[in-house]
């Protein structure tokens, strides 16, 4: 027990995670572009028409996999909150603040191709739907999240107020989602369902679930990429710091 | 107690600051049927979301005052290091927000509801949602003044960050009006305000006062 949470605690340092980081982004970067082509090439050409939508329902190899990464997330940002505020840990902060914008990109372009497939199929835009209101909501709360951190001027005081808020917001984001749902169906008697049918060919569920994995990929590498960044402008007075960015040493 | 009617006296000798916020939500309300056109049938549909969407507007032009003022005279500071409980006198402070900003929103509620035409059950309803819903208004809204206290922009910032969180608030404030013209009866929404409004007495305090905290470290 003492020896794993000595590794993990050596990681929470910010230099050892720079490291760690510098190491795995290239990885995940090149490992979710491979899966995203794979994951694309299986959805575009692989994969059947849908028998009731045609062809425009491919877009929802886009569509899904950033919806569940906007959520995800948001968890994965609550959770940090949760162990910043409890462990006092400056990496939890810039962890949040690294993941946040890639966090807003999903939920945006979850709106975006949301309401390109609405198009085609609904004849609308934007419909005021439970599910389609709670991911504006979500993108809300990325905003809020992000205009708060960067407008308080010092770091640790900005990484504690917007782990409060994404705690805040965690809590109140189920609550959200079912009052809008039951706002949804009691105005609406004839609402549209977004939930697809069960039964999805098989390829078309691999196609998705790839794509799904390279978001993550993805979100983890752009997340880590971010997080190099805040941590050698936090702790650039520091002599690692220094040595790391003299043009002639250094690691890269 | 004391902090009550302390924060209560200190409103009532600056007076035009609650009734900024009072009359704010009377020119919304009387703008909505300017803007909208006065068919009687349409102004009573809208008229729950109306008046519970300028409650809301109201109830957010004064929080950025909760604190705000406290902070600038050092007295938050004194709150923080005193003996006593920070979430007791945080949840003081909130209760007097919202007697001085919640309550004589719900006492004016009716005239305006006269306006959109609403019968008199619906007033009722209306009034009992606001009754539970201001105060749940204030303690959410609280926790996000307490976050932007002292940063730059706070007014602007504090919006982004409770608007979304009222959500759940509005949705089911005014659909208890709805529910009760639309013949289904309010008690289900009202139970579940209620419900909020307990959770939140009891979370929103706490969290006030660890902002708080951050804030003034």
């Amino acid at each position: 027990m003492t020896q794993h949470s000595n590794v993990l605690f050596r990681f929470a340092a910010p230099q050892a995670f720079y490291g760690l980081a510098g190491r795995l982004w290239p990885w995940m970067a090149a490992l979710a572009t491979a899966l995203g082509v794979w994951g694309l090439w299986m959805g575009m050409f692989v994969a059947p028409a849908d028998f009731q939508q045609g062809q425009a329902y491919r877009i929802i190899y886009v569509h899904v996999p950033a919806s569940w990464m906007s959520m995800i997330i948001y968890l994965a940002m609550a959770f940090w909150a949760l162990l910043g505020l409890t462990f006092n840990t400056r990496l939890s902060g810039m962890m949040n603040r690294a993941l946040a914008p890639t966090g807003a990109m999903f939920a945006f372009l979850s709106l975006w191709t949301g309401a390109l497939w609405g198009k085609p199929m609904w004849g609308t835009w934007w419909v005021w739907d439970a599910r389609l209101t709670s991911e504006l909501i979500l993108f809300f709360l990325y905003l809020g999240f992000m205009g708060l951190t960067a407008s308080i001027d010092d770091p640790r005081r900005a990484d504690k107020a917007g782990g409060l808020l994404a705690l805040v917001g965690a809590i109140n984001v189920p609550v959200i989602y079912f009052s809008v749902r039951w706002w949804n169906t009691l105005h609406q008697g004839a609402s549209v369902s977004v939930t697809q049918g069960s039964s999805m060919a098989q390829t078309m569920l691999w196609a998705m679930l790839l794509m799904a994995l390279s978001f993550w990929l993805y979100a983890i590498a752009i997340a880590l990429y971010r997080i190099r960044t805040l941590i050698l402008e936090r702790e650039k007075h520091t002599l690692w710091v220094e040595a790391e960015l003299r043009p002639e040493g250094g690691a890269r | 107690m004391a902090v009550i009617r302390r924060d209560v006296s200190l409103a009532l000798r600056r007076k035009n600051e609650i009734m900024t916020s009072v009359f704010f939500f009377v020119v919304v309300a009387s703008l909505f049927p300017l803007g909208i056109g006065p068919e009687m049938n349409t102004l009573r549909l809208i008229a729950p979301g109306v008046l519970w969407v300028g409650a809301l507007l109201a109830s957010l032009l004064s929080l950025g005052r909760l604190f705000a003022g406290d902070h600038q005279d050092g007295t938050l500071e004194q709150m923080v290091l005193s003996s006593a409980s920070l979430p007791g006198l945080v949840g003081a402070k909130i209760l007097a927000h919202w007697l001085l900003s919640g309550l004589p929103l719900v006492i004016l509620s009716p005239v305006l509801a006269l306006q959109f035409d609403l019968n008199a059950q619906a007033i009722e309803v209306l009034m009992a949602t606001l009754l539970l819903g201001t105060p749940l208004l204030s303690l959410i809204g609280a926790v996000g003044a307490a976050l932007t206290l002292g940063v730059r922009g706070a007014d602007v910032l504090l919006s982004l960050l409770v608007l979304p969180l009222y959500v759940p608030a509005l949705v089911f404030g005014a659909g208890a009006v709805q529910a009760q013209t639309a013949g289904l009866g309010a008690s289900a929404h009202l139970s579940i305000l209620a419900a909020m409004l307990l959770v939140a007495a009891v979370f929103s305090p706490w969290a006030c006062a660890s902002a708080l905290r951050i804030a003034l470290e």
